[in-house]
């Protein structure tokens, strides 16, 4: 327990072999982490940010002791990942999203039950644990009913419970809400910030591509993109960075294609960052400027290039911004290049 | 209280972490194994399945030989074919498990980053397959005496000691072959019915070793379940099969120290390889791979 840090990283670095027929001159190997220092201290709720394919689920596996980095060292509650893999998983869990995973033909309790087994709970205390945590999530009535008939959220509920049953010092959740409708997925949040308050001692790391998500959860949180950790502070702090910048969103008439001869948008005095997307039929802007003063000259440029203003907001600045900041794309593009990559 | 739990009130199976996931796995392999909607499919799966596949091996012998069930032969052959039910049964029970962990119940990631003795959640999952195997067995033996009048001579010492070597021996190497199983990320065979096919030919099951080049023998002489085989047929048809050799060269005790000593070593091995192929797969990120992936 002296040690304040729940999870360290030294320079992880995990590279995959791509499996199955290659044709000549593609790569074979893939850099999914690319030298993480990550430090996570005791008692935190701590969020990695970023786009799929970014390495989040990578970093969970080396953590989670399911797979091994290539280089680099990891250290979960003490205990080196990959030497002291049984004192690890003594102290872990790990619950991930979007999966329908589970023994369907298991009812709720068989399979709650065997898996507190597994972890060498008494039969006495997982009982009650059981019961309990079942109360909170709303599931206490499906207990006796198979899991292949419990629908998606009900299903993840009890993906939790399993997780926290076992009482872990660090719980490691992947993508918890993907899939989840936006009731099943508050129920979800409340109870892990619920199980946070109650024990102040325990770690939690969760991963998402939610930017609401994780500026609503975490203490703190890493933007992670191509295996990178980019930045790493608490929300707020994060936000505040940009706070002596204005940022604007502005939904105009289609810009068109991109002004060739150099008399771009990001040119305009005073503008620091621009990102365009095309949307049903019209052009947003998310706009970040220098100050404030700068907006009548964009609106100027926008005349010249013939669009025209449909709305103009000015707005805190979110994690998004952040995530532009310190990676020059908007989260659901940064997806999209990724999808178009593979 | 449930059976299963009542066994892990037991102190042993409480405290020992590979008793714990060993219970625990058997329990849940009899959970997944015995789950049939309906009693009727799970009595034809357990009794007439592996009855029928003996009988077409009896109508090929009785038309090749005009009906002489009597030869001692039939016998060899009968016996040899109804146990080899369980060199199946056991053999692909653990790598069906790691398959049906990894892509059907998709939980992989759980089971292996769970606290326990994961070698021996694996062997624990075999039990189902062989407890249902044993009996299909037993049913199976039981209707070719009834039906051939195939005299036994039953020494239960030896016939003991040779079911507890044999499924030891059968059940690790059902873990070399899960621990292989966990490698492969695109599965196009069952990796269990292929050895479990491949073994039938040389292991004495359908015709003693002798008839083999002698060239290929050596191959039956390497696995266990080919002394195990001609062990419990000399403790279940005594006079019947010396009037058949095989290994005769070896008493009945011969035999079982044999038998014991190759399951020591395989057992010695299925671990070696076990911790090998887990490593291997954390190494290469295999462990929740799947085969569409
Ligand atoms: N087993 C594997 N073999 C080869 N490449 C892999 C493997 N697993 C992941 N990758 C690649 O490594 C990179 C990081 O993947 P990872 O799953 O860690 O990302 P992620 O941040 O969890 O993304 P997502 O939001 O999609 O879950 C991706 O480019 C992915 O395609
Ligand atoms: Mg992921």
């Amino acid at each position: 327990m002296s040690n304040p840090l729940a999870i360290e990283t030294q320079d992880v670095r995990r590279i995959y072999k791509i499996r199955g027929p290659k044709t000549k001159g593609e790569p074979t190997t893939r850099v999914a982490l690319d030298g993480v220092d990550l430090q996570v201290k005791r008692g935190e709720l701590f969020g990695l940010l970023g786009p799929n394919g970014a390495g989040k689920t990578t970093l969970i596996k080396i953590l989670a002791t399911l797979l091994l980095p290539s280089s680099g060292t990891a250290r979960v509650d003490g205990f080196d990942v990959v030497r002291d893999t049984e004192e690890v998983k003594r102290r872990i869990s790990m619950v991930s999203g979007g999966e329908t995973s589970g023994y369907g033909l298991l009812t709720v309790e068989e399979s709650l039950w065997m898996f507190a087994r597994f972890y060498g709970l008494e039969n006495k205390v997982a009982k009650d644990r059981i019961a309990a945590m079942a109360q909170i999530m709303g599931l206490e009535e499906r207990m006796r009913a198979k899991i292949s008939d419990l629908s998606t959220g009900l299903r993840q509920k009890m993906n939790f419970i399993r997780g926290f049953v076992t009482d872990p010092n660090v719980v490691f959740l992947d993508e918890p809400t993907l899939g989840l409708d936006v009731q099943a997925a508050r129920d979800v949040r409340g109870f892990v910030r619920q199980w946070m308050d109650d024990h102040p001692d325990r770690t939690l790391l969760l991963t998402t591509h939610y930017m609401a998500e994780a500026d609503e959860m975490c203490d703190r949180l890493a933007i992670i993109d191509s295996g990178k950790l980019l930045v790493c502070d608490t929300p707020a702090n994060l936000k505040r960075s940009l706070q002596t910048e204005a940022v604007f969103n502005l939904k105009v008439a289609p810009l068109g294609a991109k002004p060739k001869d150099g008399d771009l948008l990001e040119a305009v005095p005073g503008v620091s960052r621009v990102n365009v997307a095309d949307v049903n039929g019209h052009t947003e802007l998310a706009l970040t400027l220098r100050a404030e003063d700068a907006l009548p000259e964009v609106l100027a440029y926008l005349t010249r290039r013939g669009s025209s203003l449909i709305a103009l907001e000015k707005r805190e600045p979110t994690l998004e911004d952040v995530f532009i900041k310190v990676t020059g794309r908007r989260l659901d593009q940064a997806a999209d290049a990724e999808k178009a990559a593979e | 209280m449930t059976l299963v739990q009542r066994l892990h009130n037991i102190p042993a199976v409480n405290q020992s972490p590979a008793l714990r996931a060993f219970v625990t796995a058997a329990w849940l392999g009899w959970q997944i194994e015995s789950n049939w909607a309906r009693p009727f499919l799970f009595a034809v799966y357990v009794i007439a399945r592996p009855i029928s596949s003996v009988l077409i091996l009896v109508i090929m012998y009785s038309v090749i030989t005009n009906g002489a069930t009597g030869e001692p032969i039939f016998a060899f052959i009968y016996f040899g074919n109804a146990l080899y039910i369980l060199v199946n049964s056991v053999v692909t029970g653990v790598s069906w498990a790691v398959i049906e962990d990894r892509e059907h119940y998709r939980v992989a990631k759980q089971i292996y980053t769970a606290p326990m003795n994961t070698y021996a959640y694996l062997l624990g999952r075999g039990v189902a397959r062989l407890i249902i195997g044993s009996v299909s067995v037993l049913i199976t033996l039981t209707f070719g005496v009834l039906a051939f009048r195939i005299p036994l001579d039953i020494n239960v010492l030896l016939f003991l000691a040779a079911t507890i070597f044999g499924l030891a021996s059968l059940s690790a190497l059902g873990v070399i072959l899960g621990a292989v199983t966990m490698q492969t990320a695109r599965l196009q065979t069952d990796l269990g019915s292929l050895v479990s096919g491949g073994l039938y030919l040389f292991t004495g099951a359908i015709f003693p070793l002798d008839v083999l080049p002698s060239w290929l023998q050596p191959v039956g002489y390497l696995f266990p379940v080919t002394y195990w085989l001609e062990v419990t047929r000399r403790a279940l048809l005594g006079a019947h099969a010396a009037r058949f050799p095989t290994f005769a060269a070896f008493s009945d005790w011969g035999l079982i120290g044999v038998l014991a000593l190759m399951t020591a070593l395989l057992w010695l091995a299925s671990g070696w390889v076990y911790s090998a192929a887990l490593r291997r797969s954390k190494e290469e990120g295999l462990i929740d791979i799947e085969t569409n992936f």
